[in-house]
């Protein structure tokens, strides 16, 4: 009986408690908007947003309603987190290797590169690299070309954009390829369980899907051309570039100050991920006769990755939440958009602040959900 | 018969060390001549090959001296460490031809061509960096905008803080059981007071400074000592309900915890800017300070109860049962046995988290509050002083280097010691 009372008490305490704060918070917020005259609701979603953006990766004009606001400006989020996990994990894993370098140098320059990116507040690098380094590249009249068809300005970074005929062909061509590559795989795996024969996997893949899409080309009657951009005389004084892809210069700040700042902690996943496998393990495998490409392969990756990758989805998680950062120097992403613009125009602060939080929650959760089901996946299974 | 081989082949060895180290020589002269003094002695090269004719060379060089075994200790440590193969010879060769380049300008930059004297932005004639900008501005740097004749009392308070902080150092033997009391719950009480009543004033004869003046280094200091104190209990609550065998509480806590783990700092910034005052009692006014130090120490409390949690689950489970067999009940248990070791185990991480907090106060600039990076954007746009992005940021980017760099090796320090005391 005493030990019942133990257990119910404090929890109901605890229940009580947590729904006395919300309750306070309810019934103050309903007497702050009854005040303010304000209603709470989510009609506002479907009124016209009237603000533009600058930057927008599906079509949006100011007609459009708050809810296509929103999902534009949570592409241009992802945009930026995509870009910034494709960089930070090219830069890391070199880094991270270059850091285990038996070379003196490389390994202390990674060192630094780890040790000054780092320990920089990220913010600060967001507003070095758009207030200062991209201010001081040259005006659209002065730029000069870079790999010839390119332009680095301080107005953005300007490049060709593809123009595609029966772009569904090549794309159901390149879907066939990785299909047939997953297949390959499938059935090398097979036939090496069942006879030890190995099967160069690597080199069909590789074949597979420069072929198929060539193919498409001379067959399918895909073609693509590229729209260049061009410079152009608005006044005396004013040029822009016209055609082609803008990317405007917070993209490009963000990106940067994003996987340079990132880059860092992969790096030292990377790092420990390699550094984790026994030294026995790599010596075991030559006692076998396997060749260090195979070790590498076979025996050292597999269990490295094994190391390596939840502590970098954790970063991967941590650069898609640091991406809101782009709300201080004006690139149009959700916290801007939505819990800026959005939030100013409607009032509606406890409904949009709601959103913006619950849809990073959304992407957390989801991340860690794919995160725990792949750990369950990779996991020894020890008999 | 051995030896006249051995001898032949240390011939042959000094010839390739003879020809290798004069083409390194020449290839690292080439680049240093060009980049320190603009003389281009490989200038009679066409184009294109006269940017890789010093990469060739040292990679010749390198090669040439390539060598298992020389017998000069110099030559073979270099052989060992920075020239195993061709790919890391090339590698080497790069990043020492990239440090050479780069340093001439940087230095010039910073240090030659800078101007640090004058009081108006006239003075800044040189090509470098203007440095009079930064000190003519360091006070607002520093303490925002925070009246001149007042700063010797935010130096006070923090001198004051700090000394009490190393106050536990000196406790005796006999007072140490409660050096954790102190630290806990005496210390964040007597800090924030201090901290309250030197720099806001309003008492004691002290004039009344708004927390609108606050800012610069100060109130990042300020933001993140308040947030770290006072997540720390917080955390501790959440650590262990998160371990509670009580499942109200459990599901309660990790509701909680990951909650304000999966959203960014900046919409809880947000949060307690826009949407808190809505939560408020009608004429029940918060200052804008202490909601964001509000919402930040609810963030920050989720990441410092994992890192506690962590502590508490190293801990053997012969601990809890030991203290169990001795009739504790679970505050003694965990107060007396279990808080003071895994507190213990956890300290590297508190001081990372810390570290963390610490980069991510200059986000307050985002709420309007004009903390280092916000006094940055003030000066920058202020019409005397134009054109001084590069030089602000830089300045605010070492002060901060400084700062996290000296943490995150104390705190791999403190990680080293504990690992050996265990």
């Amino acid at each position: 009986m005493n030990n019942k009372i133990k257990r119910i008490l404090p929890q109901l305490l605890t229940i009580l408690f947590v729904v006395l704060v919300f309750g306070f918070f309810t019934i103050n917020a309903q007497v702050n908007m009854d005040n303010r005259g304000i209603d709470f609701g989510f009609g506002f979603l479907s009124q016209e947003a009237s603000f533009d953006m600058q930057f927008t990766l599906l079509d949006y004009d100011g007609q459009d309603s708050y809810l296509w606001a929103y999902v534009v400006a949570l592409l241009n989020t992802l945009l930026v987190s995509f870009l910034g996990i494709i960089f930070c994990t090219i830069l890391g894993v070199i880094i991270g290797v270059a850091r285990l370098s038996q070379n003196f140098l490389i390994k202390n320059s990674a060192a630094w590169y780890v040790e000054f990116f780092r320990n920089i507040p990220l913010l600060l690098q967001i507003f070095f690299w758009y207030y200062a380094a991209l201010r001081a590249l040259p005006l659209p009249e002065n730029a000069q070309p870079w790999f010839g068809v390119t332009y680095m300005t301080i107005k953005g970074y300007y490049i060709p954009s593809m123009i595609w005929e029966n772009l569904n062909v090549f794309m159901s061509c390149l879907i066939a390829a990785i299909v047939a590559i997953i297949f390959i795989r499938v059935y090398a795996r097979k036939i090496q369980e069942r006879e030890g024969k190995q099967l160069p996997v690597l080199y069909i893949s590789l074949a597979l899907i420069t072929i198929l899409p060539l193919l498409s080309f001379l067959i399918g009657g895909v073609t693509l051309d590229f729209e260049m951009p061009v410079l152009k005389q608005l006044a005396q004084t004013s040029f822009i570039f016209e055609g082609g892809i803008a990317l405007p210069p917070e993209l490009i700040a963000l990106v940067l100050a994003l996987s340079l700042y990132t880059s860092t902690f992969v790096a030292e996943c990377v790092r420990a991920g390699i550094q984790g496998i026994s030294k026995g393990q790599k010596e075991a495998a030559a006692s076998v006769g396997l060749t260090p490409n195979q070790i590498l392969k076979l025996v050292i990756m597999p269990q490295a990755l094994r190391i390596i990758i939840p502590p970098t989805t954790n970063q991967y998680l941590n650069l898609t939440k640091n991406s809101s950062l782009a709300a201080a120097i004006a690139y149009p992403d959700l916290v801007l958009v939505f819990a800026g613009t959005a939030l100013m125009q409607t009032g509606k602060a406890i409904e949009i602040v709601g959103i913006t939080m619950l849809t990073y929650l959304s992407i957390s959760l989801a991340i860690a959900a794919l995160m725990n089901w792949y750990n369950k996946r990779i996991e020894i299974k020890e008999k | 018969m051995n030896l006249s081989l051995n001898r032949i082949k240390s011939q042959n060895q000094m010839t390739n060390i003879y020809i290798g180290s004069a083409l390194l020589i020449l290839s690292i002269l080439d680049v240093f001549l060009n980049s320190f003094f603009r003389i281009n002695i490989s200038g009679f090269l066409p184009g294109n090959l006269s940017i890789f004719f010093p990469l060739i060379l040292g990679f010749l060089g390198l090669s040439y001296l390539r060598t298992e075994y020389s017998g000069y200790k110099f030559l073979d440590s270099l052989n060992k460490n920075i020239n195993t193969t061709n790919f890391n010879a090339f590698l080497t060769l790069f990043i020492t031809f990239a440090i050479l380049k780069a340093f001439p300008p940087a230095l010039s930059w910073m240090v030659l061509d800078a101007n640090i004297s004058g009081d108006t932005k006239e003075a800044c004639t040189g090509t470098g960096a203007c440095w009079t900008y930064i000190k003519v501005w360091f006070k607002r740097f520093m303490y925002g905008m925070y009246p001149n004749e007042l700063h010797w009392r935010i130096n006070s308070a923090f001198l004051l803080v700090i000394g009490l902080g190393f106050v536990g150092y000196f406790f005796k033997e006999n007072l140490k059981k409660y050096l954790a009391l102190y630290y806990v719950v005496i210390y964040p009480i007597i800090a924030f007071l201090i901290i309250y009543y030197l720099i806001s004033g309003g008492a004691f004869g002290l004039v009344w400074v708004e927390t609108g003046a606050w800012g610069g280094l100060s109130l990042t200091f300020i933001v993140s000592f308040f947030c770290l104190i006072f997540c720390f209990p917080l955390g501790m609550i959440l650590a262990l309900g998160r371990r509670s065998n009580l499942p109200a509480i459990r599901y309660i806590s990790v509701g909680y915890i990951e909650f304000w783990r999966g959203v960014p700092l900046i919409t809880v910034l947000f949060m307690s800017s826009v949407m808190f005052p809505m939560f408020l009692p009608q004429d029940f006014f918060m200052d804008k300070l202490v909601r964001v130090i509000i919402a930040i120490t609810l963030f920050e409390a989720a990441y410092c109860a994992e890192v506690i949690r962590g502590g508490l689950q190293a801990l053997p489970r012969g601990q809890y049962d030991a203290a169990k067999s001795l009739g504790m009940g679970y505050w003694k248990m965990h107060i007396f046995v279990i808080l003071p070791q895994a507190l213990k185990l956890v300290i590297p991480g508190i001081a990372n988290t810390f570290l963390a907090l610490v980069k991510d106060t200059p986000l307050i600039f985002v709420v309007g509050l004009a903390e280092i990076a916000g006094m940055l954007a003030l000066a920058k746009t202020n019409p005397k002083w134009l054109g001084f992005a590069m030089e602000g940021y830089i300045f605010a980017a070492i002060i901060f280097w400084i700062i996290c760099y000296a943490m995150s090796k104390y705190s791999y320090n403190l990680e080293e010691k504990y690992k050996t005391e265990r």
